[in-house]
């Protein structure tokens, strides 16, 4: 190893201290890494000063506020402080829309979408499409307001409660055709060019997020899960990813959505691998490959 | 002593040895989302509310 770790300094951008932080700022001490906690809520970026910033070899982004990660993200590749992952990666990741033109231009199989402006158009939209189908904001996590929409009725008052009280985003309508799948969808842990788990998450809701209380299982990772996992994770970047696949009844696995900053407390104790290790260790190679000047990893700005 | 009161409902709770700062707890009373401020001396205010953009 031409770089120890002990020369390194880390950075890692959060906001909340989630059991995966805890886990990830375990798994650097253990490494014996110098690192550093940086509260995004504290901060701020002298766009003239970029010294301070560039005393991190790595920045690891944990941040809960998509915006915040994001926009820091920016900052920090500009300042040519490597970031897990880079803001390019996480500008697709975080939008549903631009995850799924991305794997729409690579033809990597996803759920039917169908994308509009208004009500109007989404309304007349849905009636062509048929019904159920699930209206889904696109930023946001967690399950948190997807709609399941059965009849025009419920049409009708989704959209307008969307297009008069919802933020600017909330204007653009992204419709999904509603898929019965097994009472479970798939989450894979990516990382580089690694498959390194995948769980089953099983919920007798529609909406199988373990945010959302579903459990999980350990998945095999079959030739095809890991072949979509990779390739799909290439389409948007590459890096530090989990991938979240469901079952279609005919069309088979699909590409659901793909998570920059993923949380890991249900894959990691039913895996049995520790991921926050494998992260830390890929934040390190990413800070070692910066130092020297060689290529960057993948997912790495 | 760890003792910290809930800004909320006035209950008394002691932090358990192993919490950082950042960390959010629950009062055991009126069941509010707690951030752990600061551990010397031991200091809790309410959480921020969950806000659209956040996630994984």
């Amino acid at each position: 190893m031409a770089d120890m770790p002990g020369s390194l300094k880390i950075g890692v951008l959060f906001s909340r201290l989630r059991v995966e932080e805890k886990w990830i700022f375990a798994a650097l001490e253990k490494r014996g890494v110098s690192y550093e906690r940086i509260d995004d809520r504290n901060i701020s970026f002298d766009l003239e000063n970029p010294n301070g910033w560039r005393r991190f070899s790595a920045v690891l982004e944990r941040s809960i506020s998509y915006n915040s990660g994001l926009n820091a993200l920016r900052i920090l590749n500009a300042f040519g402080v490597p970031t897990i992952n880079s803001a390019a990666v996480a500008e697709v990741c975080g939008d549903k829309l631009a995850t799924s033109v991305r794997l729409t231009a690579l033809g990597i199989p996803q759920p039917h979408n169908i994308i509009a402006f208004s009500p109007e158009s989404a309304l007349e939209a849905i009636e062509q499409f048929g019904y159920p189908v699930v209206l889904k904001p696109v930023v946001g996590s967690w399950g948190r307001l997807l709609a399941k929409i059965n009849d025009r009725d419920a049409a009708e008052a989704i959209l307008e409660h969307k297009s008069t009280l919802g933020s600017v985003q909330h204007s653009v309508f992204y419709i999904q055709e509603f898929i019965e799948k097994p009472g479970r969808d798939i989450r894979a842990i990516v990382m580089g060019d690694r498959v390194l788990t995948a769980i089953y998450r099983k919920s007798e809701h529609w909406i199988t997020n373990t945010a959302r209380g579903g459990e999980g299982e350990i998945c095999p990772i079959t030739p095809e899960v890991e072949e979509l996992c990779l390739r799909s994770a290439a389409a948007v970047g590459g890096g530090v990813l989990a991938v979240d696949l469901v079952e279609h009844p005919e069309r088979g696995l699909l590409v659901n959505e793909i998570n920059h900053t993923m949380e890991f407390h249900t894959a990691q104790p039913i895996s049995g691998i520790n991921i926050a290790e494998e992260l830390v260790d890929y934040t390190i190679k990413a800070a070692q490959a910066h130092m020297l000047g060689l290529p960057s990893l993948e997912g790495v700005a | 002593m760890n003792t910290v009161t809930c800004p909320e409902c006035a209950a008394e709770m002691t932090l358990d040895a192993k919490v950082e700062v950042g960390e959010i707890i629950v009062c055991p009373d009126c069941g509010v989302d707690l951030e752990v401020i600061s551990l010397n001396p031991a200091a809790v205010d309410l959480a921020p509310m969950e806000q659209e953009d956040w996630g994984e």
